[in-house]
């Protein structure tokens, strides 16, 4: 037991040791040739075409890249964003733990058909998720004639990308919650209702704790996502500037039209967005770590 | 606070779990459920916990039909086989959970659930480990706490499911002896469930075994040990020889030789298994000797109290393996050697009907 403890709680002076070892090392070229492979590659492939966001972007200088951000029709694009974001997240937050809970905690009938259809946002292209809703709340669509009669307008306007969002970032957080719902199992829950805990006690006091981090980790990748959402909201969008435009077709938009400023001023809005989200990703994984982690055993006897 | 079961049936699918289990725990009395896993005695516990709907039969907790309540209103403390601490709250957190969940009304104020929280750290000796979080302690502090913490809610009984089975069996010995003198102290109805007849034989005050959803055999340590009522419970407790022979005019024949007597009530001819526990034989040498059953002296293990014989059977019982356990007095007496030809010849012998230790399920071959 001490010594798997050992094993994972020293990885790099495991992985020194095999490489020190003149048994286990590798000739020397072999261990350039690799890493020089894969950071070559890095270095090509992501940490160039980020740079070059930012490099366009402020090319002009911070001056232009304010005025370009704060056009009215940029502003536009951000509240949008920012809106179907605040209104997609949430929904899937109470959508995720709901399914995660019913998936891990209790037993019905096509429990197996839920979880596969979780995943159907992830298996079908983002075009046919716009298309759906094009198809049913369309002018041409299943609810057309009514939603016109009662002057109702879902495609081309607000609603619409906020259902596209919805649609496509719909798995992130049941997604992360299953498996670690699943893991931990119900006794926990159990002890708290033997205890005399009410339901929403035993939510509040023992299950949110357990999956805080794992839910945190799912809203921010979903949030992720449903701020870069492209291919359903621009299906359901019709790209009117400054009412349905988000910031993703605001930057396509930009660019057909040549303006290289403002796109990538746009453009660097979002890559500021993600690398936010890697900082707080790797920070929850952090501080997942540090809560959960075992101390060694043999702390004081029995 | 004594609990009844009537007559509850349990199955999950085509598996049934309990098969019509009446049992009756007075008040005051630590109770081993004993039996084979997958014999419904977790099961019951859950039901009687109310986190197990029985599909029939009722419940009384002291006289009272309880079916209709739920769990958190049974007021029983139940402590699980993987402790189930809340793993985001310290030790103490954890004890206080019972008392800081109760409606307000009930809910006794901060420094009287610090005091009683103290009272039962101090009780299961780990006071010291309040401000810990229960990946930090050991797997015998840990069940030490799950105990605790089901005693805050001054439970009217007490369920553990195999409280000590996820331990190694040092921790485990010592752990089943405080947990003895800790129901001295406190006389709570406690119920514990267990696969270890070691452990149950030793704690409980009286043991229930069970076997595929049914009692076989209530009563004490001593009676059920000595007086085992069915074939599944002679083989469950201790090791057993099996012989396999007929019944010929009141002995047991295992192909020539004659066993003893095959007592009780078993028909003439029938086929029977004679169960004899390894100290219920004894070993007979010298060509002369014509009692009993011929064997092979395998091996001779005699360090220890006792020494142990090993030996495969010949002639009627080939292909069955015996153990014999003797006095270190009577093994130099014997000074038997491997390979030896001997005869075994029981002191005690109890039979039963071939089909009836087919159907129980006990070590039979064939």
């Amino acid at each position: 037991m001490a010594g798997v403890v050992t094993h994972r709680a020293h990885p790099v002076s495991d992985l020194s040791r095999f490489e020190n070892n003149p048994a286990t090392r590798e000739p020397p070229w072999v261990k350039r040739l690799i890493l020089g492979l894969a950071l070559s590659f890095f270095a090509v492939f992501l940490l160039l075409p980020l740079f070059a966001v930012f490099a366009e972007a402020l090319r002009k200088g911070w001056d232009t890249y304010r005025v370009v951000l704060t056009d009215s029709d940029a502003l536009a694009a951000i509240q949008l964003t920012l809106l179907a974001a605040a209104i997609s997240v949430p929904l899937n937050l109470v959508f995720g733990v709901a399914a995660a809970w019913s998936v891990a905690k209790f037993d019905f009938r096509g429990k197996q058909w839920l979880v596969t259809f979780i995943d159907l946002p992830f298996s079908v292209s983002p075009v046919v998720a716009g298309l759906i809703y094009v198809l049913m709340f369309g002018a041409q669509g299943w609810f057309g004639p009514w939603l016109r009669e009662h002057d109702v307008k879902i495609i081309f306007a607000v609603p619409g990308i906020v259902l596209a969002t919805i649609f496509v970032t719909f798995p992130f957080i049941a997604r992360e919650l299953i498996p670690l719902m699943q893991a931990q199992g119900r006794e926990e829950e159990e002890a708290a209702v033997v205890l005399g805990a009410r339901g929403w006690q035993v939510f509040w006091m023992v299950t949110l704790p357990n999956i805080k981090w794992g839910l945190l980790y799912g809203v921010i990748l979903c949030n992720a996502r449903a701020m870069g959402e492209f291919g359903a909201v621009s299906v359901v969008s019709g790209k009117i500037r400054g009412q349905t435009n988000t910031m993703p077709l605001q930057v396509e938009i930009l660019y057909n039209e040549y303006n290289f400023a403002a796109a990538f001023a746009m453009a660097s809005l979002l890559a500021l967005l993600a690398l936010a989200t890697l900082v707080l990703k790797s920070w929850i994984e952090h501080a997942s770590r540090r809560d959960y982690a075992p101390v060694p055993e043999g702390r004081g006897k029995v | 606070m004594s609990i009844e079961v009537k007559n509850i049936r349990k199955s999950f699918g085509n598996f049934v779990a309990l098969d019509g289990v009446s049992l009756d725990f007075p008040s005051g009395e630590l109770v081993a459920l004993l039996g084979p896993s997958g014999c419904g005695k977790t099961t019951l516990l859950r039901v009687i916990a109310g986190l197990e709907q029985a599909d029939e039969g009722t419940v009384l907790l002291e006289g009272e039909d309880a079916s209709g309540t739920h769990a958190r209103e049974r007021r029983v403390g139940f402590v699980f086989q993987h402790y189930a601490l809340f793993r985001h709250m310290t030790v103490f957190d954890n004890v206080a959970f019972g008392m800081r969940v109760k409606p307000r009304r009930e809910r006794p104020n901060e420094a009287a659930v610090r005091r009683k929280v103290t009272e039962l750290l101090e009780l299961v000796q780990l006071d010291w480990l309040a401000d810990r979080f229960p990946s930090q302690l050991s797997g015998g502090q840990r069940q030490r706490i799950a105990l605790a913490r089901a005693l805050a809610v001054e439970p009217r009984v007490l369920l553990l499911d195999e409280p000590f089975g996820a331990l190694d069996a040092k921790v485990r010995k010592e752990l089943r002896r405080w947990l003895r003198r800790l129901h001295d102290d406190l006389h709570i109805t406690s119920i514990f469930v267990t696969h270890d007849q070691e452990e149950a034989l030793e704690v409980a005050d009286r043991v229930v075994l069970m076997d595929h959803g049914h009692v076989e055999q209530v009563g004490s340590p001593e009676e059920v040990y000595r007086h085992p009522a069915t074939a599944f419970v002679y083989g469950f407790l201790g090791s057993v020889n099996f012989f396999h022979g007929r019944v010929d005019e009141g002995s047991v024949r295992v192909g020539d030789d004659h066993l003893g007597a095959s007592g009780g009530d078993v028909a003439h001819g029938a086929e029977v298994v004679a169960f004899a526990r390894p100290y219920e034989l004894d070993i007979v040498t010298g060509s002369d000797a014509t009692g009993g059953v011929a064997a092979k002296v395998t091996r001779v293990l005699s360090f220890g109290v006792t020494a142990r014989v090993e030996l495969d059977g010949i002639n009627g019982s080939a292909g069955q393996h015996f153990e014999v356990e003797l006095t270190r007095e009577r093994a130099l007496e014997l000074n038997l050697t491997e390979g030896q030809e001997v005869r075994l010849v029981p002191s005690r012998l109890r039979v039963f009907e071939r089909s009836v230790v087919v159907a129980a399920g006990v070590g039979v071959p064939q």
